[in-house]
């Protein structure tokens, strides 16, 4: 009887790390042809689209800008006006100023703020003639405002239509003081003081008892600016949009009438007479009528339209997300359903003919072999989302300012932020859908889940025209929420638009849509982790 | 470290089907073990959860006294092959192994060492779905010995070999053995272990039936019996039956005889003036010994569509008596 010697194994493994697994996952991905040309064809689909609208016939609007007080953007016209933060604005609206020396107040009392709204069903552009609220029309005091088309650091004391005294500064920059309506029986006073840098507004209902609503700094106010009394009056957005396309609920420009009274000023203010007009000089309104102020006895009455706000762009008009970048990411949707059927068959690819055997006995420790797959799936998604973002909205951006066409500017961080958005909503989806695959072995029943639970909400509530209601739920509940990364133009509470999906904006804010997906994703993980461990292979 | 396998007593089972009803046995090194049986008596399921990738409802299945799941680099201590076609078809052979090798910290060097010792060298570039079922059993087997593993784990690598192939396979696995490797094969068809293994393992119905060295295995079937071939048979059979032996007329012209010597069956023809051909010692063939011991444990023989047909063999005649079945000997007793 020999002895027998056991054989001993002469491989000289490295350590055994993660890092071996997401090696051997990667292998697998990179070295099926099929896989990488599917991941080439998402960025080809994601960037394509978003440059064919910039090139073809679906060009951002021309009328990009809210035409506020008729603020003329569009094709040849003006540039769009940037406030401090970068930010497209409205600065528009009728200004009754001097110019203030240093430090300095302003007071008055507002006795009356109405308005006028355009005529039932009647066509954009038409006059406003018919008494009605306006919301955010606002009439009040301001310092520091603008120097005529060049946007400056401002704060400013207001009654609105319907939401109280605000204290608003540099466009987007809001604060409450009172609720309600102004009247003759309850005026409400207003007090903006200047101190170096620091604006303090207050306001009061007796003009002896008064209330600080809000203290800000103003980097950069000039030692000398101009102070007044205003007027604006927004364009109302058309609330809704049929399944033609066609807008109901007729909006459109608006006019407000402030009555102002009791006014005194510290500080040095010059002798002579106020001036009057709309800070860009508006053609339009002046035109029609609309816009003035006149002086009868310490009752000073000031009427005008447009706004001192942050401009959204295009409202109400269908797919009227075009006048923004967003635009170039349209292709996004098409793009994950190319992700989404190879990040399943990344997994059903093991199931279909028992590889998933091969893969765990090499690797015992199924739920890092989870890991392993999603993390390469999610780097090779994000890779390809940002290939595809970055390509629509470089070529699309040159595409439209060789047409000349303008297209809604965003500040720097916004862009990134779609980008790099739109990048980590692919690759958590190509996880999710992974996790997906893992619990269901089957690839078409994967791809149906995914295709469900994300593009159909998505394509239902941002292209097509659900009611605002359900599109808003859909994109609160469903993974599709992570569209809200793509939401160029922030949702302002004191500008009154047209904020639906469909209209590009969501009802979660851009991380909290994201975060929406990832717990989906979490939950399918954690499933498909239990079921990996617990099943059979 | 030792290589060796040990099953203790699993049972598992598939809804109505008890696949695995107290299945126990061992495979030591340096041997290869057979792993036999019918199809459907739990070989390829034992084979599954010694690798970890089934549970079983009971019992323990271990590598070296370790459970699977918790070996590190798992390929450097059991290589496996279960299912040659499970590929991916559209990815190449030669990458199939390397992102196996990959997950175990293994370099593409260790890649081209196995694709020559499976002899693989001229297909690895193509995709491995192109592949015939003889050419996926070579990558398979390449796979298992990616980590140079002690432990050998290969169900059915005969399957869609052709010839030269099964060749082939038999002298590697016993090259293999030679080293000190533990390995252990399945078949359904025991013609194919028969030159391979050294020991076997049968199974039928989810649990052991037989655990013996071939060799025991073989001379039990085959019971000392001696063939006589003769064209006086009627005076032959009279004659040994006279001197002792039980005779039986098994063809025309030959006769089997039991509890007779073939020396004393020469002396006592040879004294009787009784013409013979040929006196031969009967040497049952691995089949008669497996048809034996599974006579009672073949579930699916009538609808065995896929079940080969066992070789003909018009010469073996069936035995008188039946052999009794031969006691379970302990592992490597026979050594």
């Amino acid at each position: 009887m020999t002895t027998i010697t056991p054989y001993r194994s002469t491989t000289r493994n490295t350590r055994d790390g993660f890092g071996q697994l997401l090696h051997a996952e990667w292998t697998k991905f990179r070295t099926v042809r099929g896989w990488v040309i599917g991941m080439i064809i998402a960025v080809l689909v994601t960037a394509g689209i978003g440059i064919f609208v910039a090139a073809g016939g679906a060009s951002p609007s021309c009328q990009a800008v809210n035409g506020t007080g008729g603020q003329s953007g569009g094709c040849g016209g003006p540039t769009l006006t940037l406030g401090p933060g970068g930010e497209p604005v409205t600065d528009n609206f009728y200004f009754v100023r001097q110019p203030l020396a240093g430090n300095g107040s302003i007071t008055v009392r507002v006795t009356s703020l109405t308005s006028l709204l355009p005529p039932t069903g009647s066509e954009l552009g038409t006059p406003p003639s018919r008494p009605g609220a306006v919301p955010w029309s606002k009439a009040g005091i301001i310092i520091g405002a603008t120097s005529l088309s060049t946007p400056q650091p401002y704060a400013a004391m207001m009654i609105t239509g319907g939401h109280g005294v605000r204290m608003q500064w540099n466009y987007t920059g809001d604060t409450p003081g009172r609720p309600g309506t102004v009247s003759a029986a309850s005026p409400r006073w207003l007090r903006l003081t200047r101190d170096g840098d620091t604006i303090t507004g207050y306001d009061s209902a007796d003009g002896v008892h008064w209330a600080v609503v809000g203290v800000v700094r103003l980097a950069g106010l000039a030692s000398t600016v101009q102070a007044g009394l205003f007027t604006a009056s927004p364009t109302i957005p058309v609330n809704s949009v049929n399944i033609s396309g066609v807008t109901q609920g007729g909006g459109g420009g608006t006019a407000s009438t402030a009555v102002f009274d009791h006014l005194s000023r510290t500080g040095a203010w010059p002798a002579g007479r106020w001036t009057g007009g709309y800070t860009e000089g508006d053609l339009a309104a002046e035109a029609q009528g609309i816009g003035g102020y006149h002086q009868v006895a310490g009752r000073i009455t000031v009427t005008g339209q447009g706004d001192i706000a942050p401009a959204i762009p295009d409202q109400g008009q269908p797919g009227s997300s075009q006048g923004t970048i967003a635009i170039y990411l349209i292709g996004t949707f098409l793009g994950l359903i190319a992700i989404a059927v190879v990040a399943t068959m990344f997994m059903t690819g093991e199931y279909r003919r028992g590889l998933i055997r091969t893969t765990l006995a090499a690797s015992p420790r199924r739920g890092r072999v989870l890991a392993a797959k999603a993390l390469v799936i999610g780097a090779v998604a994000f890779a390809a989302g940002l290939l595809g973002a970055v390509g629509a909205e470089i070529v699309g951006t040159h595409l439209a300012d060789s047409r000349g066409t303008q297209v809604f500017p965003e500040p720097w961080p916004t862009e990134l932020r779609m980008i790099i958005g739109t990048a980590a909503l692919v690759a958590v989806v190509a996880v999710l859908t992974l996790a997906v695959a893992t619990v269901t072995r089957r690839s078409v029943a994967a791809v149906s889940i995914v295709f469900v639970a994300i593009v159909v909400p998505y394509f239902l509530s941002a292209v097509a025209t659900l009611p605002v209601g359900v599109a808003d739920w859909l994109m609160r509940v469903t993974p599709a929420a992570a569209f809200a990364l793509q939401q160029a133009t922030p949702q302002y509470p004191q500008v009154q638009a047209y904020y639906a999906p469909v209209a590009g904006f969501y009802p979660l804010a851009p991380w909290a849509g994201f975060a929406v997906l990832c717990a989906w994703t979490l939950l399918a993980l954690g499933a498909a982790a239990y079921l990996l461990r617990r099943r059979d292979a | 470290m030792e290589a060796t396998i040990d099953v203790t007593g699993l049972r598992k089972r598939f809804g109505p089907t008890l696949a695995l009803d107290g299945m126990t046995f061992s495979v030591r090194p340096g041997q290869v073990t057979g792993f036999v049986g019918p199809n459907g008596a739990g070989k390829s399921t034992t084979m599954r959860v010694i690798l970890g990738l089934d549970a079983a409802d009971e019992g323990t299945a271990l590598i070296n006294g370790q459970p699977y799941p918790t070996l590190r680099h798992p390929l450097s201590h059991v290589g496996a092959l279960l299912d040659a076609a499970a590929l991916q078809p559209s990815r190449s052979a030669r990458n199939h192994l390397l992102w196996l090798a990959h997950s175990q910290g293994l370099g593409s060097k260790r890649v081209d060492e196995v694709v020559a010792q499976a002899g693989l060298d001229r297909a690895i570039k193509r995709r491995a779905g192109g592949f015939s079922l003889g050419m996926r059993q070579r990558l398979g087997i390449a796979a298992a010995l990616l980590g140079d593993p002690p432990v050998l784990i290969l169900d059915e690598p005969f399957n869609g070999m052709d010839p030269e192939g099964i060749v082939w396979v038999r002298g590697f696995l016993r090259a293999l053995a030679a080293e000190g490797r533990a390995v252990f094969v399945s078949s359904h068809l025991m013609s194919e272990l028969q030159d391979t293994a050294d020991h076997l393992v049968v199974v039928g119905r989810g649990k052991v039936i037989a655990d013996a060295a071939v060799r025991d295995m073989i001379a039990a079937a085959s019971d000392d019996r001696i063939e006589l071939r003769t064209t006086a048979r009627a005076e032959a059979m009279t004659a040994l039956a006279h001197a002792g032996a039980e005779v039986a007329a098994t063809a025309p012209d030959v006769l089997t005889i039991k509890n007779l010597s073939a020396e004393r069956t020469v002396a006592t023809l040879t004294a009787n003036r009784i013409p013979f051909t040929e006196v031969s010692a009967h040497r049952a063939t691995l089949e008669e010994a497996y048809m034996e011991l599974t006579r009672d444990a073949v579930e699916y023989r009538a609808s065995a569509a896929p079940a080969p047909v066992a070789p003909a063999d018009p010469a073996g005649p069936a035995p008188t008596t039946p052999a009794d079945p031969p006691p379970a000997t302990a592992p490597g007793a026979a050594r």
